[in-house]
């Protein structure tokens, strides 16, 4: 089915709420939200978009591979972060010392703190859009059929 | 018989949380630790130690940073869950 109304008014709301839950993201240490927030908010853009533009028709943009992707990398460099303090022969994930904080209130602040946010946001996000899609094919073979 | 290990496996974790429990301070006691002296802590030195004006966020990811790679890792086997239980095997397609 195409649905002419749904498919506009997405195209006019999805910029805004992917802004909405970018300003989520970057603003988590000077404002609430934070990683899991604001991922929360691109991912339920994302699931909106699926939804919208039939996920067969779409699938070769935003197939499951990308936001197996986004979830593993996110996860992936909130480690690597903790381990960069034990390399500089602090704890692990230890903030002052090893990254610049920066003056507190402004936006490049706060050191490894506005990186977990982001890759918690990428994680969130991938982990929501990877669930559905899950549920949405119903689960598939090794070769990805379903 | 099979289930006998897994039970007892079980029984054991359980019995270590319960007794974790018992350890822990009643609520609403004013002598807990959180009440002595972490809070003011957190509200008096967290833009100095962190850098984020913003002290929730500090908490999660600064102070306590190793509870939220521990969340992370939940959302993580959550989707390995979801994978493994959809997970058809070769043989039926």
């Amino acid at each position: 089915m195409h649905d002419m109304v749904l498919e506009v008014v997405n195209r006019l709301l999805l910029p805004f709420i992917q802004l909405f839950g970018m300003y989520i993201l970057f603003h988590g240490h000077l404002s609430p939200g934070g990683g899991f927030s604001g991922g929360a908010v691109i991912g339920a853009s994302l699931i909106l978009y699926s939804l919208t533009f039939r996920f067969a028709r779409v699938k070769h943009r935003l197939d499951h591979d990308t936001s197996v992707f986004f979830e593993a990398a996110g996860a992936l460099i909130y480690v690597a972060i903790g381990f960069v303090g034990l390399f500089f022969g602090y704890n692990f994930l230890t903030n002052r010392g090893v990254f610049p904080l920066g003056v507190p209130g402004q936006l490049w602040s706060s050191g490894m703190i506005l990186i977990i946010t982001l890759a918690l946001g990428a994680k969130v996000s991938g982990t929501i859009l990877s669930l559905f899609q899950e549920l949405l094919e119903g689960g598939s073979d090794e070769h990805g059929n379903p | 018989m099979k289930k006998v290990l897994p039970v007892l496996v079980l029984a054991a974790i359980g019995m270590l949380l319960v007794l974790t429990v018992a350890e822990m301070p009643t609520f609403g006691d004013g002598q807990a630790p959180a009440h002595r002296g972490v809070m003011d802590k957190y509200l008096r030195d967290s833009a100095q130690d962190t850098g984020a004006i913003n002290t929730i966020a500090a908490i999660i990811l600064d102070y306590r940073a190793y509870d939220t790679l521990g969340e992370a890792t939940v959302l993580f086997v959550a989707v390995l869950a979801v994978s493994a239980a959809l997970y058809q095997g070769e043989h039926h397609a």
